[in-house]
């Protein structure tokens, strides 16, 4: 009930004192956002999610004040080669659970501001832009997980 | 006297199955796999020389006796690496007391930023007994041609990332390779395969 509330008091403020209509629309879920822990001096990480739009969407960065730059990559797994590299947004089709994991999409935290360590949290902002162009972000704390963490590495179900 | 013979013959015996282990171990290509591919008609790391995070030159032969598993990647890499290191770990595991034999051989695609220090810490984390190695970018590069490794640098804003060939090679306790390992994989169809080796050599 209170989560519902609280949309329904953030439409109210978007709509009465800001006029924006689209803070209204705030319909991206995150869940089991997390980030990788590093070792010292390691300037560079990856975080991973899944995202859920209500309606057709993007994902179109991602923030950070732990990293000096953030991009969405995806990796490709070809031949046993893995290819990876930036790409501009993620799709997020409506309803559908998109998964930024090892296996594909994730987020690359590069230029980190010192080492990650398991236990801490690390503060994201998302972007999503819905098919009418409106924007919405999404303030999200991703725990820092173990460096040696085997989670998308799940391939049984693939055979 | 009777006795005595036995023993001569049980002595033979054993010579001959010793001898018949040792050929086992020169014979390539014999082994069937059930998950890997068999890379024993090819050969591959023959010649590589880089240093380990302690600044000793090392070569295949500097893990004779050992089953090492090779593979190259980066500590940048948010994926595949972290995820193939963490499955080599599972792997020593599920081996049980065989996996002691196990030598698993880290080396670096990228060595203008993967400092020795990075390196000992990263490898740490996953295993105390896993080496990392690494060169200059010449020897780097010469030991990805001789695994016909691919890998390339991929811009990144101002910095870079590195696609590359994911696979893990395995050689026998002779330096013999044997086996690739795909990061389709789980840890315990590795093992199994692993073990297949083992059984060998």
């Amino acid at each position: 009930m209170q989560p519902v509330l609280n949309h329904i008091k953030h439409a109210v403020i978007g709509f009465s004192l800001l006029g924006l209509a689209f803070q209204a629309t705030a319909a991206t879920k995150v869940d089991d956002a997390w980030v990788r822990a590093t070792v010292p001096t390691q300037s560079a990480s990856g975080a991973f999610m899944t995202l859920t739009a209500d309606s057709d969407s993007k994902l179109l960065s991602v923030a950070t004040p732990v990293a000096k730059d953030v991009q969405i990559h995806e990796m490709t797994m070809k031949n046993d080669v893995m290819s990876m590299g930036p790409v501009k947004f993620v799709e997020l089709p409506a309803g559908k659970a998109v998964k930024l994991d090892p296996n594909g999409y994730h987020v690359m935290l590069m230029g980190l501001t010192g080492q990650l360590k398991e236990g801490e949290s690390v503060p994201l902002t998302l972007t999503v832009e819905n098919a009418k162009g409106e924007k919405e972000t999404i303030e999200v704390k991703a725990p820092v997980r173990a460096l040696t963490n085997m989670e998308g590495h799940d391939h049984s179900k693939m055979h | 006297m009777t006795a005595l013979l036995t023993r001569r013959k049980v002595l033979a015996g054993m010579g001959v199955l010793g001898l018949g282990l040792l050929a086992g171990c020169d014979t390539r290509g014999q082994l069937s796999y059930k998950y890997g591919k068999d890379l024993s008609n090819k050969i591959m790391g023959r010649t590589f020389k880089l240093k380990n995070t302690d600044g000793e030159t090392m070569t295949l032969s500097s893990f004779r006796g050992m089953m090492p598993m090779v593979f190259f990647g980066f500590t940048q890499c948010p994926a595949v690496c972290p995820t193939t290191l963490a499955r080599a770990a599972k792997i020593k595991k599920l081996m049980g007391a065989d996996g002691d034999r196990l030598q698993v051989i880290f080396i670096s695609l990228d060595p203008e930023r993967d400092t020795p220090e990075i390196l000992d810490a990263y490898m740490k984390a996953f295993d105390p007994t896993f080496v990392a190695l690494y060169g200059t970018l010449e020897e780097t590069a010469a030991t990805a041609k001789e695994f016909d490794v691919f890998y390339e640098k991929v811009p990144a804003g101002d910095t870079y990332t590195i696609s590359h060939t994911a696979t893990s090679y395995v050689y026998d306790s002779n330096g013999g390779l044997r086996l690739g390992l795909s990061t389709s994989l789980s840890a315990e169809q590795c093992t199994e395969d692993l073990l297949t080796v083992m059984e060998v050599c």
